[in-house]
């Protein structure tokens, strides 16, 4: 037995194979071992793409370790290839030296040139650099549930359960986890409970007797801060974000939403928690799901849209809308690749300039971005609470790699943290209230239906500062416009002061920002650790950003911007504070590797 | 519950200067509306008046409510969505022809699907006004306009199929030139559990004059306007002699006292007949008069009832929400 610091795995298989959940499984089983993890699960759009090609393969890779774990890895040092596809889309990226996992049964010559193998795909991979385990999943499978009283269709679609058993002996992981997570699925039909429970063993007694796999390995717990953990993605962390907002804040949860990849599954969870108040109002269309959320707003919801680029395009004249009423909506704006329909279940970080920018006239919004699926929860919140006590559209940015990606969580302790909020009610005489009166930030108080004495109309047309009637004087909308710019930058006086990872001042600061941090992380502190003179600052407050942003940026040699679009966020720098950042981009639909990173800041050092 | 406070017209009148043209029919909408708020028996702070775009869209700014003037097409999200938040407003809804069936075609049917308890006030004037004169969704085939200079090749909407055949639980129809019956309609609307369009003819005296003109001026009205109520004979004419008669599928319009034609032969109307609703729908000039009136009346489940009934159902089943409780739901171990 082997003991690994980590492990990178990917399991692999038709869109209709099962990978997603054996991936979790495992991923699930290690952190309850005490594992830190990371995941990344890897799909195509399509639900079931032409079954047995590249373009139908379903990925799951998960990396697991004793010390801290940011990223789903570089490399896979181990991948399970339920079909020749499967190798094929894979192959290239395992580690040279590590295991393949072969379900032989799927390599049928129809599935080869299915796969786009014209000879022999074995000696078409030149799989010699690899440890390669040829078994007959499906067969096992079937064999070892020949008792089961299930047609054999059925019997073969537990070969995933085989094949995480085969890995749960490699890696010495506990099968009771598994086992009671089957028994809660599939408990209303106790066939599926046996045989896929059946399955599982048979996996793992096929691998301890097969004397192709030499050695195992174990991969100790991680040292990592005492506490209660859980693991979670990033869309149920920012759904779970919003609840405990709406609590903190004690108003009513109300979403409007269409659903979109990858951003669906916070309609999904938040649909499950009707007894925290929450309404769920799925709409005709991405408009009406933010018009539904703004009116819902006006009548005293804490209110949010959710979607992806190519809904927030749709949404954009009702964001607008919700900045010159000056009314709290948050807007969540799960990332993937664009332009258009783009790459619906791909990661990326092309929407920054949208969310920023992508409105007619001049039309300012706060803009956060959530780093890592365990800071959904966190930065759901914030953008609340910046919504509520700066009664403004707030935009939050995730992608598809942290919504669906999950990691162990430390559940924070509420009685101490993300427990406060202040909603602009107004208070005093409602014959002095003037409904675009405001305080010292320029923000004006919320009085909703209901409330007699504080009737009032907004509109969409521009307004008189104070009363808020239509109003076509030049001068007063320049000064709104001054005052509605002014309002955003003073939420810098309400976020905290942006940090550093590394020393205050050195030859090269890297700036990264949302779902990127596990990647840029890992890259500098490798690089730190080698000797350089590398800090990174990782945005999570966008628009404004912390007040120190622009002395920490001014405090190093160079700066290179690291982000998956073509420059987004350097493009602000750059413009705001006259800078000559340089930029490392990806546009692949990928999240960074580390080795990439590391490469390329090198080659920023010198 | 304290009491409603009585209330006069003009405490539905706001501090905005009115800016529609001279002559333009939304003037006599608007007094029939404030009118109306004040026998509704609802407070002012839980009225609510939503509008998109247009003419028509400007009416929120003048009514001493709460209210919205959103964007083109959309009021209907923004109405369900204040309905849904909170069902105790009373909520109403301010559209035209080509705001309400162009641009915001697809919200007007979903609103009437879902049956949100909202009040829709729908302008048709047959004519877009705010953009100076283009031919809209109801704009008669063939109609001259700066957009169609050689006659529309537009086919048009009826509004009252288009809600029939959403679902609408609530159709009426109604009238600038007559604020008495507008205000019955505004009544009977709100009074209504669910989704109430009203189509109010009004005219656009810049862009589209006279329109409706022979439905609406009352030297005319009578005689091709049946004034419809639930389970009365359809009746009309100046001299109340004129009776719709069905006879198989086809409706037409007979002479009481000729051949013999007595009440008995008229068609009853019945509110909660889908099929001849969409036949009173269908009904226009010159050989049938256009049905005025509450032409469907049904009730249903209504959306904001069931979205805050199923919140308390599932509180009831789960309990209140506890959040500690589900951050450590599922599987959690300690480090």
């Amino acid at each position: 037995m082997q003991e690994l610091d980590s492990v990178v795995i990917r399991f692999s298989g038709d869109s209709g194979d099962g990978m997603q959940l054996t991936g979790t499984q495992f991923s699930n089983t290690s952190a309850l071992m005490g594992n830190d993890i990371a995941t990344f699960p890897d799909f195509p759009a399509e639900i079931r793409a032409p079954a047995g090609t590249v373009a139908g393969v379903s990925g799951f890779q998960v990396h697991i370790g004793a010390s801290e774990i940011n990223t789903p890895g570089d490399e896979p040092a181990v991948l399970v290839a339920m079909n020749p596809a499967a190798l094929k889309a894979n192959v290239h990226t395992v580690k040279k030296g590590g295991t393949i996992i072969l379900n032989m049964d799927a390599f049928t010559d129809s599935n080869i040139v299915k796969a786009g193998y014209v000879s022999d795909p074995f000696t078409e991979e030149k799989l010699e650099d690899y440890l390669v385990i040829k078994a007959n999943i499906t067969k096992q499978t079937t064999e070892a549930l020949k008792d089961v009283d299930l047609d054999n269709k059925s019997k073969a679609r537990c070969k995933n359960f085989y094949a995480l058993g085969m890995t749960y002996f490699m890696f010495n992981r506990e099968l009771g986890p598994t086992e009671t997570w089957i028994k809660e699925k599939f408990g209303k039909k106790p066939v599926l409970v046996d045989a896929n429970t059946i399955a599982l063993k048979a996996g793992r007694n096929f691998a301890e007797t097969l004397e192709a796999i030499p050695n195992t390995f174990v991969v100790p717990k991680a040292k990592i801060e005492k506490g209660t953990y859980r693991t979670i993605n990033g869309n149920t962390g920012t759904a779970w974000g919003f609840i405990q907002a709406a609590e903190v804040a004690g108003l009513d949860l109300f979403l409007g939403s269409y659903p979109i990849t990858p951003a669906t599954d916070i309609l999904h969870e938040l649909s499950k928690h009707k007894n925290f108040g929450v309404k769920t109002f799925q709409a005709e269309d991405e408009i009406a799901g933010i018009c539904t959320a703004i009116g819902a707003s006006f009548a005293g919801s804490l209110a949010l849209t959710t979607s992806s680029g190519p809904g927030i395009a749709l949404k954009a004249e009702a964001m607008g809308l919700a900045m010159i009423y000056e009314l709290p909506i948050v807007i969540v704006n799960v990332q993937r690749g664009g332009p258009s329909t783009g790459l619906p279940t791909k990661t990326e970080q092309s929407d920054l300039l949208q969310c920023m920018y992508g409105r007619n006239g001049e039309s300012p919004m706060i803009v956060v971005a959530a780093s890592r699926p365990s800071d959904c929860f966190e930065m759901a919140f914030e953008a609340s609470r910046l919504a509520l006590e700066h009664m403004s559209p707030v935009v939050l940015l995730t992608d598809g790699y942290i919504a669906n990606g999950a990691e162990p969580w430390k559940i924070p302790d509420l009685s101490k943290v993300l427990n406060q909020i202040n909603v602009k009610k107004p208070t005093g005489d409602s014959e002095q209230w003037l409904p675009y009166h405001r305080d010292e930030n320029q923000v004006r108080t919320w009085a909703i239906p209901g409330m007699a004495g504080f009737e009032h109309r907004l509109g969409g047309l521009e307004k008189a500062v104070e009363t808020g009637n239509v109003s076509y004087d030049p001068n007063n909308h320049e000064t709104m416009c001054h005052i509605r710019e002014e309002k955003v930058a003073n939420a810098a006086k309400n976020i905290p002061a942006q940090t550093l990872e590394g020393e205050d001042s050195g030859d090269l600061l890297v700036v990264s920002w949302g779902g990127t941090y596990g990647a840029t992380h890992m890259a500098v502190k490798q690089l730190q650790e080698e000797g350089h003179k590398i800090s990174l600052m990782h945005l999570k407050y966008i628009n404004p950003m912390p007040s120190n942003t622009e002395q920490l940026l001014r405090s190093f040699k160079k700066v290179v911007v690291a982000e998956l679009n073509l420059g987004q966020l350097r493009q602000i720098l750059n413009g705001k504070f006259n800078l000559n950042a340089s930029g490392y981009n990806k546009l692949q639909g990928l999240p960074f590797k580390i080795s990439e990173l590391v490469e390329a800041f090198k080659n920023e050092l010198g | 519950m304290t009491e409603n406070p009585t209330y006069k017209k003009k405490d539905f009148v706001s501090d905005q200067e009115v800016r529609w043209c001279p002559g333009c029919g939304d003037y006599a909408i608007l007094s029939a509306v404030q009118l109306a708020m004040t026998k509704i028996g609802r407070k002012k702070e839980d009225i609510v008046f939503v509008s998109g775009i247009g003419c028509s869209s400007r009416f929120p700014y003048y009514m001493n409510t709460y209210g919205l003037h959103t964007i083109h097409g959309r009021a209907p999200g923004f109405a369900s969505g204040i309905k849904s938040a909170n069902p105790n407003l009373s909520v109403w809804l301010i559209t035209g022809d080509g705001d309400g069936l162009s641009i915001g075609g697809n919200h007007l049917i979903h609103i009437l699907r879902r049956n949100v308890d909202v009040n829709l006030i729908l302008f048709n004037n047959e004519i877009y006004g705010l953009t100076k004169g283009q031919y809209s969704p109801t704009s008669q085939p063939g109609l001259v306009t700066k957009s169609s200079p050689y006659g529309s090749i537009d086919r048009s909407f009826t509004p009252a199929k288009l809600a029939i055949g959403a679902g609408s639980t609530f159709f009426a129809r109604t009238m600038d030139t007559d604020p008495k019956h507008m205000q019955e309609i505004c009544l009977a609307a709100e009074e209504h559990e669910g989704a109430s369009l009203i189509e109010a003819y009004q005219n656009c005296v810049i862009f589209n004059d006279g329109v409706h003109e022979l439905f609406t001026n009352r030297k005319t009205r009578d005689d091709h306007c049946v004034f419809i109520e639930h389970e009365k004979p359809m009746i009309f004419g100046k001299d109340k002699n004129k009776g719709i008669k069905l006879t198989g599928s086809t409706l037409e319009v007979v002479t009481l006292g000729e051949n013999g034609v007595t009440e008995a032969d008229l068609l009853v109307h019945n509110e909660t007949d889908e099929r001849l609703a969409f036949m009173l729908a269908g009904m226009r000039g010159p050989e049938l008069p256009v049905a005025i009136g509450v032409l469907y009346r049904v009730k249903d489940i209504h959306y904001d009832e069931e979205i805050c009934k199923q919140v308390e159902e599932v509180k009831a089943k789960k309990g209140p929400g506890d959040m500690t409780a589900l951050l450590h739901s599922g599987e959690t171990w300690e480090n």
